[in-house]
């Protein structure tokens, strides 16, 4: 059976396509057919985080309003044969999207994919309320500050009311909290909340931390998602993100604050 | 139903005393326009918090100095802003013409004056007295009880009830009973018992953070919660008076 996860935050530039690019891509490398849906209508991006925005024939509005089959407007991955992406249009507005033809591309998308995974826009309206409509696990993306925090529980409320499976008294979407660009050294020095401090706030299930680092942009400048660059900390970070979506246990890392002394690296760390 | 039934002669009713707690709306001035002005500020912040609350209108603070007042245009307001006139306590004789004119019921004056208008003397029933006012016997509603969080933007009405939630209450979240709330989990929402004027309902909660508790309406925001020595603990609110009363659990 085919699951939708949805990539959520409510607040604007928290890490959401480079989330969603780095898990799909994790999910794909696992073995599992994944496609992610750009629900960006208008500020098409996870293609160029995908590195396939030369590629771009058709998008997810032309197979909304019958301009195009699913099949063409499907871009395969170059690195990997079982992830694909179906990109948003730069051309159109959001309200371009409709729930029947979202309804309809998903049903179809189901029938070939393990994973579907919708990459959200910013925001509580059409686009964001589409992209979670129809999800069954939600991935809400927060950094470690307040206003971030506050958006999230928002979103949470959504999923919990404004869902399908909500309309239609269904088991709850299951949630998963990302913390993204965590940074150990401002939180010391009490300027973002902790990991502990958003998880009592919101209550819900931790999947990862990914900490705040250089190798996001630089993968996103090459097109290449981050969780590829495995000798880097967010590589590693949304690689046991998607073991643990995957059910696996894996301890959390990149919480403390770097030991760079001779002495520590002399000895070790505390793990 | 048989026509045998009909000439019965058991009653089909009893006289029950009861003594209801209802909302009083006391005008202070003859303005309808800044009523008006500030009943929709108040839904505005708290949206079903009027949700056809019935209320008892008090017209005695107008003097002879006030202009006569629009009684129809008085109950329209109400009933725009979601409160619904039972009757009115007036003294003016101009304002209860108007009410009897608009058939609405006149209430004794809270100072135990008479309504001043002529009427009918029947004699206390004389066999059987009225059954004495024992507490009131609210229809009781079932208890609402919420195991997930209430998030952000949500609300929650135990209407006619209480409420229980066993989980989270976030910020802009906001709860809403006719009865007591009870919360078991962080608490930094805004909390509204006796809702619709039970100046009786009580609040309980574990960790006291929340933006705002309102108890019949009298209401303490968190700027004030914060200075008290309990934010942050397991507490009880309860309203005397006009006062909100905040005790340690
Ligand atoms: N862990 C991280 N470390 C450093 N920079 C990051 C990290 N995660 C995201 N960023 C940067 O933050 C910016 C926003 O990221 P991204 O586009 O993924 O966010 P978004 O939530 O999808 O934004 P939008 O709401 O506009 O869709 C980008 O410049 C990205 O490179
Ligand atoms: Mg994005």
């Amino acid at each position: 059976m085919a699951q939708i996860i949805v990539v959520t935050s409510g607040k604007g530039g928290v890490g959401k396509t480079t989330s969603s690019a780095a898990i799909g891509t994790g999910l794909a490398l696992r073995g599992h057919k994944t496609v992610i849906v750009d629900f960006d209508v208008g500020l098409r991006n996870l293609d160029l985080i995908m590195g396939c925005e030369r590629r771009v024939v058709y998008d997810f509005i032309n197979v909304i309003h019958n301009e195009a089959t699913l099949s063409q407007a499907l871009i395969k991955d170059k690195r990997l044969d079982n992830l694909y992406v179906l990109a948003a249009s730069q051309t159109r507005d959001k309200e371009a999207l409709n729930k029947e033809g979202v309804a309809r591309v998903i049903e179809e998308l189901k029938k070939d994919f393990e994973y579907i995974i919708c990459d959200s826009p910013a925001g509580i309206e059409t686009g964001a309320h589409l992209a979670m409509y129809f999800a069954d696990i939600a991935i809400v993306v927060t950094n470690p500050e307040v206003s971030s925090v506050r958006d999230s529980d928002r979103i949470l409320g959504l999923l919990a009311s404004k869902s399908q499976r909500a309309e239609k008294g269904e088991e709850p979407i299951k949630e998963h909290l990302l913390l993204t660009r965590y940074n150990p050294e401002r939180v010391a020095r009490g300027e973002m909340l902790s990991v502990d401090d958003v998880e009592e706030i919101l209550s819900i299930g931790l999947l990862g931390v990914i900490p705040e680092s250089q190798a996001v942009l630089k993968a996103s400048n090459q097109g290449v998602p981050v969780i590829l660059d495995d000798q880097s900390d967010a590589g590693q970070a949304y690689s046991d993100a998607v073991d643990r979506l995957l059910g696996k246990e894996v301890k959390h890392r990149f919480l403390e604050v770097q030991k760079k002394g001779l002495l520590q690296r002399l000895f070790g760390g505390r793990e | 139903m048989n026509q045998a039934d009909l000439t019965d002669q058991d009653p089909i009713f009893r006289l029950k005393g009861n003594m209801l707690a209802v909302t009083v709306l006391e005008l202070a001035r003859n303005d309808l326009a800044r009523l008006d002005r500030q009943l929709a500020d108040k839904v505005a912040k708290a949206p079903s918090f009027f949700n056809d609350t019935p209320v008892l209108l008090g017209l005695e603070q107008l003097t002879a100095a006030d202009a006569e007042l629009d009684l129809g245009a008085l109950l329209d307001i109400c009933r725009r802003h979601g409160l619904l006139a039972l009757g009115a306590r007036a003294s003016r004789p101009g304002d209860i013409q108007a009410a009897d004119e608009l058939g609405l019921p006149l209430l004794p004056s809270a100072s135990g004056r008479e309504r001043p208008v002529a009427e009918p003397q029947t004699p206390e029933p004389a066999e059987e007295p009225v059954e004495e006012a024992a507490p009131a016997e609210p229809p009781l509603q079932p208890t609402l009880v919420i195991t997930r969080p209430v998030r952000g933007g949500q609300q929650i009405y135990a209407r006619g009830g209480d409420l229980v939630v066993l989980s989270t209450v976030s910020p802009g979240a906001e709860l809403l009973a006719d009865g007591n709330i009870h919360v078991y989990g962080p608490l930094r929402g805004r909390v509204l018992a006796g809702a619709s004027g039970n100046a009786e309902a009580r609040i309980f909660c574990q960790q006291l953070t929340a933006e705002l508790l309102s108890i019949a309406g009298r209401y303490k925001v968190a700027e004030d919660l914060r200075r008290s020595p309990q934010w942050g603990k397991p507490v009880h609110v309860s309203l005397s008076g006009d006062v909100l009363n905040i005790t340690r659990l």
